[in-house]
């Protein structure tokens, strides 16, 4: 039976506190992704859960519009559209009063011309005399908005941004990063754990300190093989291969590692009886390694696929900065730097970034905390 | 490249990948009994298969930048020709280099401490909470996404309008609602390092958190009750029996998180590129691989200061490794 105290009230609270402050940075960008890119820049995205109130200006309709009805000339017309469901409180003429009408008063300009304004945006301006400018005059509302959300920063984001192109990008950096190691270490994990040759126990130890050796220490000198390379052959320097390699590279030591730890707590007597029903090593690994292994290889392609998509350096330094192989982390820091006031496409844009992540962590949370508990220590 | 050619290659690269060792191993299985009549030798061409990639790819990726990297600390900029210690004494005497190595140690002290403090409360508080696992999984989601993501998330909370200005970001919102001036967080020297430090704490939080979670599920139950029923507090539990039977658990965690913040790039390079006294030493080698066309000798030097960091984790680690082959 649970008892209820002072103390069990009080972690609750603790919690709780914890819990959002973890949630609100999130959850702010994730409510600024979906308002409108106006509203974004003059108010916090904590005011957009509730009604409030706004301030904005309009300008009617000109001459073009206008109609003859009962003595009067008449422009009539709708200051915005309807489904915002915005409704206006009061209004003004000038800059200096805003408020200075309620709806269902009349206004009177200084050339005499009067206008009329329903909550809902619609206006009639009418004159005694015919109307003879081209631009309409300014109304100054003040309005009560509802919560209101949409889906335009991420159309505009997607395709006109480039982060639709850089999502892609980054998928296929990410997916043969991840793959290419997985099927490499398997083998190499296999060798490491089930087969007897000279020398396994020093590259045991090796694969043990690679696990540490920042990534830092490599770049330099594979930037120059790159180069080297394509100088040579006259290709890019650049390119998605050159990146799969050094994400295979900078993640094979951890890889291995957890995979061999894995490997190593299968039975012995499994391997030994296939071994003497006349099965090879390869026969061994395709019949009874893989199958056993599944959930250990779905452990290790989330921690290296997410450590891929989520990481910069390596996409900064192995792929060119243009639209065809630009990455999402490195969009995001150019659009930081270029766009560092457009909320709306930084917010957008990063929420994009933070999709696939997203799902996985909570379609596969159980595998993704399994790899990093079985000891994820990443060079 | 259109994205037609980019699924093209991504599909020829894996391919590859798998058919290297499909085609060597059938090779293997069909001649290799026939042909090769001693087990054993079949069984090493077996190895060499299938140790190669890695090792080849170990040996460009790892070994070699390691020592490559040692060389060229010792070279000109260009890697062509000796110098002796001249980048060393560069370093030693460049007031960015400085600055960076007194962030990094910042860092490091801040970080792993905080992140593994609140990772242990928290994990301590959902394990006997109903909806503590909805909780973990909140605090835990950080550990997901990007540092860059984390950055532009981070940077709207700071984000930063004049006076007269409606704030927009939540930082500002609250100071102003409570009656201060709103402040560019992230230019305000040595504190802004506090600031892009917190983005790292918030991330790395759900790392320690799941870890302990797990550790602590591996406490006796009856040792707890028997406390219990003693009539400590929960306070007393938790300094007397939780944090020393966990001091293997914390001190693996504090570790991880050495590691990662030791490299920590990203948050810095987005937020504020090092700007206003917050660079580290990744962001500083960055800058010398490409400033003025790179310098590789400079850029050696400060990589090597981040590898010596890690040392001693290194050693540990073997140390650790060596003992258990032994048993």
């Amino acid at each position: 039976m649970k008892k209820f105290s002072i103390s069990s009230l009080l972690s609750q609270l603790l919690l709780l506190f914890f819990v959002i402050i973890w949630i609100i940075p999130t959850f702010g960008l994730f409510i600024s992704s979906l308002r409108d890119k106006d509203l974004l820049a003059i108010s916090g995205w904590w005011t957009s859960l509730t009604t409030t109130e706004v301030n904005e200006i309009y300008r009617m309709s000109g001459m073009e519009s206008q109609i003859e009805e009962d003595g009067y000339f008449k422009i009539k017309g709708k200051l915005f559209e309807d489904n915002s469901g915005k409704k206006i409180e009061s209004f003004g003429i000038t800059s200096k009063k805003i408020n200075e009408f309620n709806i269902g008063d009349v206004a009177i300009f200084k050339d005499e011309s009067e206008v009329l304004l329903d909550e809902d945006g619609n206006y009639e301006w009418r004159s005694r005399t015919e109307f003879k400018k081209k631009k309409g005059k300014r109304l100054f509302t003040t309005s009560l908005s509802p919560p209101a959300f949409t889906f335009e920063n991420y159309r505009e984001v997607l395709f006109k941004e480039g982060i639709g192109r850089a999502f892609v990008n980054t998928m296929a950096v990410a997916l043969p990063s991840t793959l290419i190691p997985l099927i490499i270490c398997s083998f190499f994990a296999y060798s490491l754990t089930w087969m007897k040759f000279y020398g396994r126990d020093t590259l045991l130890a090796i694969i043990i300190a690679s696990l540490v050796v920042p990534l830092q220490m490599s770049l330099i000198p594979i930037l120059t093989i790159y180069n080297d390379f394509g100088a040579l052959f006259g290709v890019a320097a650049k390119s998605y291969p050159g990146v799969w390699m050094a994400h295979t590279g900078f993640g094979l030591a951890s890889t291995t590692f957890l995979l061999r730890n894995f490997l190593k707590s299968l039975p012995n007597e499994m391997m030994e009886a296939a071994k003497v029903d006349g099965a090879s090593h390869y026969d061994i690994f395709l019949r009874i390694i893989i199958p056993l292994s599944i959930p250990a290889f779905a452990s290790i392609f989330i921690l290296q696929f997410l450590w891929c998509w989520n990481d910069l350096l390596v996409g900064l330094v192995f792929l060119d900065q243009v639209p065809s192989e630009i990455i999402l982390t490195a969009k995001l820091k150019e659009l930081l730097g270029s766009r560092g006031e457009n909320w709306e496409i930084l917010t957008t844009g990063a929420f994009v970034s933070m999709t696939v992540p997203l799902f996985i962590f909570f379609a596969l949370q159980r595998y993704f905390i399994r790899g990093l508990v079985a000891g994820s220590v990443k060079g | 490249m259109t994205i037609l050619n980019l699924v093209f290659i991504v599909f020829l690269g894996i391919l590859f990948f798998i058919a290297y060792f499909h085609i060597s191993n059938y090779i293997l299985d069909t001649y290799g009994n026939k042909t090769l009549k001693r087990y054993n030798f079949e069984n090493s061409i077996r190895v060499i298969v299938f140790i190669t990639p890695a090792f080849i790819v170990l040996f460009i990726f790892i070994l070699y930048p390691v020592f490559e990297t040692i060389r060229l600390s010792f070279y000109d900029k260009f890697g062509r020709e000796f110098v002796g210690l001249y980048n060393y004494k560069w370093a030693i005497n460049d007031p960015e280099f400085r600055r960076s190595i007194l962030n990094n140690l910042v860092w490091l002290l801040v970080v792993p401490t905080l992140s593994t403090f609140f990772g242990l409360v928290i994990a301590n508080l959902a394990d006997r909470i109903w909806w503590g696992s909805i909780a973990k999984s909140i605090i835990f989601m950080p550990m997901a996404i990007s540092f860059v993501g984390a950055g532009v998330i981070w940077k709207f909370i700071y984000e930063y309008r004049g006076p007269e200005n409606t704030q927009i970001g939540l930082l500002n919102a609250i100071i102003v609602s409570l009656g201060y001036e709103p402040q560019a967080w992230l230019t305000i020297p040595m504190w802004n390092n506090f600031f892009l430090m917190a983005i790292m704490i918030w991330i790395q939080t759900g790392l320690a958190l799941v870890i302990f979670s797990a550790a602590l599920r591996s406490i006796p139950k009856e040792m707890l009750e028997a406390a219990r029923i003693d009539g400590a507090s929960e306070l007393k539990i938790f300094f007397s029996i939780i944090i020393p039977y966990l001091e293997q658990t914390i001190l693996v965690i504090w570790t991880l998180i050495t590691i990662i913040v030791l490299r920590i790039f990203d948050i810095i390079f987005a937020m504020t590129n090092g700007e206003w006294q917050t660079g580290v030493l990744a962001n500083l080698m960055y800058d010398w691989m490409f400033r003025g066309g790179g310098d590789s000798g400079r850029g050696s030097v400060l990589a090597i200061v981040i590898m010596v960091g890690v040392i001693p984790i290194l050693a540990w680690n073997l140390y650790k490794h060596r003992q258990e082959q032994k048993i």
